[in-house]
């Protein structure tokens, strides 16, 4: 299990969820979103979830994110079980603990690149200074620094979703969730996106567990986890 | 498998969650709470304005519309309450139903010491009112004898401002004064005499020839119609009425708590000998035709504020189901659902304190405008009005407490409405909404 040693030698395990399972019952028919799935992410991973549209991989995102609650089982993020939280506490939790990416209309329309990332930040009660450095860096970082006092409508598909990376690093996370961060990109913005991912997980070794149907995606990913019908089929680290 | 937490680790994050949340910088989220309400305010300008328009209509259609009503209520009382009966009176017991010379009461100065020392009365006026025969030349007329003092009657008949012509009579005085419409009726000149004639106290007759000293013009049609001014002892001397007066008037600085001076004056005056009335019991009418057109307007006003809830509310449902998703991403990644309840909050509020703010930025010189050019009213409705002893006039009411109920009113409304967001934002799952 120990993919990462060669840079980290202690691993330590950021993510664990034991036998997970979340149906969802419209009238008579249940459906079994996730059936029985055993997970354990360590930290620096860069892993994607791939498995045909309806296996599961949003509801998995979201269980592990905390944005939703498992119909049995448990997620244990950082050796902190997360499944009985009360609602605050599990807002103040995901504040502090993870990074979220989604598909589109990530960002606060009303706000600019600099001041969506701050947000999070200005969340955590940090000071302006700090808040105002980490969130330019950050932009620099995904290689937004001219168009930091953009708003969203004034970005094309790819800045936003690269603010969105911006602002979910912001907070120091353990972990970055994206479900489909791609999707609606082209394939140049696409390229770029992963670039400044995989750049991010590699000089700082932040984690990512991103869903995607791109085989370009996962094609660069370093463990590819496929889910099928709510299960876990196959789970490859190259 | 593997093993879940261990207790110690457990507790050494908890402790770290706690060092984590310095709660210092809450000012800051409060400025951003601000920032955000306002701008999502202009995403949808249109929306917007159309919203504080239809408030900003309101606010000049309800408070114009009460400063008129306020006004002419101000005017009605000011007419007959400040410029004539006074806050409250005291009489022998029964004057006030059967108001004739043999109910008068002696005039005892310390009774009138002992009122003057109680708690909210500034000043007791006393004063001897009855009727007699007026004639001049071939003419004659029932004309209203108002015997007072001069110079206790500078709050209330005010005879200097009153002034029309010639001078004020001395509390002594032999001559009299007129109303100017008396003056007219009679075609007289200063220093011209009047004839009197009338019936005094128990039975006995009244007779005397004064001259004129002053004419007064009052604001009160009625009064102004038909009436004679004397000092209080000859107006004695005329009734034979000896050191009797009909009322005594009780001073008072401001509209406010009459009705706690007249409970303390009742509690030193031997009620089975004496009223103490304000001026609502004295003037029962006044009070019920005030009321029932006070009535009309706050249902008017009821109802545009219905039509401006309903109009606010469909803003407020529109914006709420468009940024269900926004608020599902913005619970996702870590802000507290009351921190964006706050936000709505805001918006909804900032939207009413527009419509208000630029309604009375327009109303308020429309209001200032008719507060000093009242509308004068004409024909038969002016007729109505001077029968019913006011002036003909519509004026406006500057009362600051008009603007705020209705600020208040909108305010209120915009709180209500904003329930409707905030209990949709609790309910929101942060999922269910990621869906796109
Ligand atoms: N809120 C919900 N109510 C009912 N059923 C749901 C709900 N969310 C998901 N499902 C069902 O659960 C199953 C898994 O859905 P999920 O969205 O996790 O799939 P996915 O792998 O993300 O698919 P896609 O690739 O299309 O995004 C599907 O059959 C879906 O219909
Ligand atoms: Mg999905």
């Amino acid at each position: 299990m120990n993919q990462f040693a060669d840079y980290n030698p202690i691993i330590m395990s950021i993510i664990k969820t034991n036998n997970l399972e979340r149906f969802y019952t419209e009238g008579d028919v249940t459906v079994k979103a996730l059936n029985g799935v055993s997970l354990n992410i360590e930290e620096g991973e860069f892993t994607a979830i791939v498995g045909p549209s309806g296996s599961g991989k949003t509801t998995l995102l979201n269980v592990i994110g905390g944005l939703d609650s498992p119909t049995n089982g448990a997620v244990e993020i950082a050796n902190t079980e997360i499944t009985n939280m009360k609602d605050n506490e599990l807002i103040d939790f995901r504040l502090k603990n993870i990074g979220f990416v989604f598909q589109a209309y990530n960002l606060i329309p009303v706000l600019s690149a600099l001041e969506n990332t701050e947000f999070i930040m200005l969340l955590q009660n940090q000071p302006k200074e700090k808040r105002h450095a980490r969130a330019i860096a950050l932009l620099e970082e995904v290689g937004l620094k001219d168009q930091i006092y953009k708003k969203p409508n004034e970005m094309s598909g790819g800045q936003q979703q690269r603010v969105a990376v911006a602002r979910a690093l912001a907070s120091k996370p353990k972990f970055v969730l994206a479900d489909e961060p791609t999707a609606n990109l082209d394939s140049k913005s696409t390229g770029d996106l992963l670039d400044i991912m995989l750049e991010l997980n590699e000089k700082e070794k932040t984690t990512f567990i991103f869903s995607t149907h791109d085989q370009r995606v996962i094609d660069r990913a370093k463990r590819v986890i496929t889910l099928e019908d709510g299960k876990i089929i196959s789970d490859e680290t190259k | 498998m593997f093993g879940f937490k261990t207790q110690s680790q457990t507790s050494n994050f908890k402790l770290q969650t706690l060092n984590l949340k310095p709660q210092t910088s809450n000012f800051k989220q409060n400025i951003m709470i601000l920032k955000l309400a306002w701008r999502n305010l202009w995403r949808n300008k249109r929306r917007s304005f159309i919203t504080i328009a239809s408030i900003l209509f309101a606010v000049i259609f309800v408070v114009f519309m009460r400063a008129l009503q306020i006004g002419t209520y101000e005017a009605m009382t000011d007419g007959v309450v400040n410029m004539y009966t006074g806050y409250a009176q005291i009489h022998q017991k029964g004057f006030w139903d059967d108001q004739n010379l043999d109910n008068t009461m002696p005039y005892r100065q310390a009774m009138v010491d002992s009122i003057e020392n109680v708690e909210g009365v500034t000043g007791v006026v006393p004063r001897l009112e009855g009727f007699a025969l007026t004639s001049f030349k071939d003419k004659s007329k029932g004309s209203l004898i108002i015997g007072a003092n001069p110079e206790k009657e500078q709050q209330i008949l005010k005879f200097e401002t009153l002034l029309h012509q010639g001078e004020v009579i001395a509390p002594n005085d032999n001559r009299i004064m007129v109303s100017e419409g008396l003056l007219k009726y009679y075609q007289m000149q200063l220093g011209d005499t009047l004839v009197l004639l009338g019936q005094g106290y128990h039975g006995m007759s009244a007779a005397g020839k004064y001259a004129i000293a002053g004419v007064v013009k009052f604001r009160n049609p009625e009064l102004n119609r038909n009436t004679v001014i004397m000092a209080i002892p000859t107006a004695q001397w005329f009734f034979s009425t000896g050191e009797r007066v009909t009322s005594l008037i009780l001073e008072k600085e401001e509209f406010t708590g009459v009705e706690k001076m007249v409970a303390n004056v009742s509690a030193i005056v031997d009620l089975n000998q004496y009223e103490v009335m304000d001026w609502q019991t004295m003037l029962p009418e006044l009070v019920q035709s005030i009321e029932a057109d006070n009535v009309g307007g706050v249902i008017m006003a009821f109802i545009l504020y219905m039509i401006i809830f309903f109009g606010i509310f469909g803003t407020i449902l529109m914006m709420t189901s468009e940024r269900k998703y926004e608020f599902g991403v913005l619970i996702s990644i870590g802000m507290k659902r009351m921190k964006l309840a706050m936000v709505v909050l805001w918006e909804i509020v900032m939207l009413g304190i527009l419509g208000v703010l630029s309604g009375y930025t327009l109303v308020y010189p429309l209001i200032a405008y008719f507060y000093f050019n009242p509308i004068v009213m004409e024909g038969e409705m002016a007729e109505m009005y001077e029968d019913l002893g006011f002036e003909p006039i519509i004026p406006t009411s500057l009362d600051p407490s008009i603007p705020i109920t209705h600020a208040a009113v909108i305010l209120l409304i915009a709180f209500v409405l904003s329930i409707y967001p905030i209990l949709k934002i609790r309910t929101l799952k942060p999922t269910g909404s990621r869906r796109l």
